[in-house]
């Protein structure tokens, strides 16, 4: 069974179409990339997943229950985490806590648990920062993990955003743009982190990303969109071969040549 | 030789007071001030006892502006529910404090809450205004429930009482709201590293992100509003326990305006700016007294303009930490501190 499922899905803004029946499924365990040219619907379409859009219609399923019409925190509960495009870290607070922000739906104290600190809150609180430092170690942050995230440079805010959504434990990660912006040594590291996300802790992966040697060298299928249409899926070496996707992306210059 | 700061536990490196110093020091404050009644009395034991309140209902309202985000006009409005509770609770219904004190809390926390609903759809200025209309709606009920409330001339308050225990007079009123004062903030700076405080300050820094890391923004936003309104509310059962006689006209408009200026000036999302600002507000007419009063003798037309004074140097005052130290006097003191970890090192 696939554990994101998503049938023709439709999202319109006002008149302005989004996305029009897209159709695609991720499989367990994969690294699965969604590209296409910009506006063609990507983020969108990652929106509808996590839960910030509400599709016109289609229907999503995450390992075979229907999310279509859950909140993005019901969605997060069940397994679903993602990163933003433009970095959405809470900035005012420190690194360890906008991790633990990320261990929110595990806890249960509630105001007097936590306003006492004594006995189970604070038992809770130890607890899941020791969680939270596992992800500290496997994405390599110690070293600012009191660092308020505000003052950190741009790399290292990406990283800290991927470690809050995995502080999460999702079964489901998605991933917007993770390596925009980054340097060449960056984008490695990233690169390494993914994989070893999907390899090590078996966590599915969706990822948004532009750097198309990146995408040809981690993913295991990817989908293409164009002005909100999936044009193409498969593996990577199908779809680099598509006729579809080089007209997308190249324009369609083969016809100027052929009358 | 131990030759710094070493923590081998979790729980040691999230303790509030990191070093065996900070605690000492924490402590011998605390004497301090149990100590005060035995060196001040009469007037200023009352500006001690009004700075103490300030600070539970500062603490409040840096709750729900200072770390959820949220701006709120209706603190005075929330202060009159604290203390017209007591009135009910002490004055008609005879419960002894200890009860009436978390029933004035709660009872002003539900209306906060209620007040709070518009949250779920106002942001900023917006929900400013929806706030000012809360302390309007509520300052109009206060005055025309005379039943309940006394209407414009006010209501009598007994002091506060247990059993055969009453705390007529500010000293002994001092060691109710001392402890009381110190146990609050304790619970604020508590909550505000675990769950629910992170989530309030991750709907402060970024809603949109908050919903997706799974918190239920509207009802953390709600609870904000509760526990905020809990603390005001507090604020106001000591008020009344302290004041003994209340009427509308204690809670102007013009107090939530200097409950906003004692967070702005103290330090938005710190507990301790909450402290720093109360203290300097409330102190701030008592030490311009203190100024005008012998030079009064002189200038006899300064005893008239005081009270324009007043509101010129408080407003000089918020403008000035506004440029100057925008982060309030927290940052100040971090910044201070910081500067002594190392001294005389540089580096």
């Amino acid at each position: 069974m696939s554990m994101l499922d998503v049938r023709g899905l439709i999202l319109h803004f006002r008149g302005v179409a989004a996305l029009s029946d897209v159709t695609f499924q991720v499989e367990p365990q994969h690294i699965h990339a969604i590209i296409g040219p910009n506006g063609a619907g990507k983020t969108s379409l990652l929106n509808c997943v996590s839960g910030v859009y509400r599709p016109q219609r289609g229907t999503i399923a995450f390992d075979g229950r229907d999310v279509t019409r859950l909140s993005p925190a019901e969605r997060t509960r069940l397994g679903i985490a993602r990163t933003f495009q433009n970095i959405a870290l809470f900035k005012g607070m420190t690194v360890l806590d906008n991790l633990l922000i990320g261990r929110h739906t595990h806890q249960r104290a509630g105001v007097l648990g936590g306003g006492i600190y004594w006995g189970f809150g604070q038992r809770e609180e130890i607890a899941h920062r020791e969680m939270v430092e596992d992800v500290i170690d496997f994405l390599e942050i110690q070293h600012i993990r009191k660092k308020v995230v505000g003052t950190l440079a741009y790399g290292l805010q990406k990283r800290v955003e991927l470690a809050r959504a995995l502080a999460l434990e999702p079964r489901l990660l998605l991933l917007d743009e993770p390596m925009a912006g980054m340097n060449a040594e960056e984008k490695e590291d990233m690169a390494r982190f993914i994989v070893e996300i999907s390899e090590e802790r078996g966590t599915t992966v969706v990822m948004i990303e532009h750097d198309m040697g990146v995408v040809m060298d981690l993913s295991h299928r990817v989908t293409v969109l164009n002005f909100g249409e999936k044009i193409a899926d498969g593996r990577p070496d199908e779809v680099r071969k598509d006729r579809n996707v080089q007209d997308a992306y190249l324009g369609e210059q083969h016809g100027l040549f052929d009358t | 030789m131990k030759c710094g700061d070493f923590r081998e536990t979790y729980v040691e490196d999230m303790a509030i007071f990191e070093t065996a110093f900070a605690r000492r020091a924490l402590w011998l404050f605390l004497a301090a001030m149990a100590a005060v009644p035995a060196f001040a009395g009469g007037f200023w034991l009352d500006v001690v006892n009004r700075i103490l309140i300030a600070v539970v209902a500062a603490t409040g309202l840096n709750i729900l502006t200072g770390f959820t985000g949220q701006i709120s006009l209706g603190n005075a409005a929330f202060l009159s529910v604290g203390a017209y509770a007591t009135a009910a609770l002490a004055g008609k219904a005879g419960l002894p404090f200890p009860v009436v004190i978390p029933l004035a809390g709660l009872i002003t926390a539900a209306v906060g809450m209620v007040f709070g609903i518009p949250s779920l759809r106002l942001k900023g200025l917006y929900l400013a205004v929806a706030t000012l209309a809360a302390h309007f709606v509520i300052e109009f009920a206060v005055t025309h429930w005379d039943s309940m409330t006394g209407g414009v001339n006010g209501i009598s308050i007994p002091a506060a009482a247990a059993g055969p225990l009453s705390l007529d007079g500010d000293a002994r009123l001092y060691y109710l709201i001392l402890p009381l004062t110190v146990g609050m903030l304790l619970f604020a700076k508590n909550l505000f590293r675990t769950k629910v405080g992170k989530a309030f300050v991750a709907i402060r820094d970024q809603d949109i992100s908050a919903e997706v890391m799974g918190v239920n923004v509207f009802k953390y936003k709600l609870l904000s509003f509760g526990v905020s309104s809990f603390y005001v509310g507090v604020a106001g059962a000591l008020l009344g326990y302290q004041a003994r006689i209340i009427s509308p006209e204690n809670f102007p408009i013009t107090l939530a305006i200097d409950q906003l200026g004692m967070i702005i000036i103290g330090g938005m999302g710190s507990i301790l700016g909450s402290i720093f600002g109360a203290v300097f507000i409330t102190l701030l007419p008592e030490l311009l007294r203190l100024v005008v009063g012998p030079l009064s003798a002189t200038f006899p037309q300064l005893t008239t303009l005081f009270s324009s004074l007043k509101m010129g140097v408080f407003g000089l005052a918020i403008v000035l930490f506004l440029l100057f130290e925008p982060d309030g006097m927290a940052a100040r003191w971090h910044t201070i501190k910081n500067y002594w970890k190392l001294y005389p090192f540089s580096y």
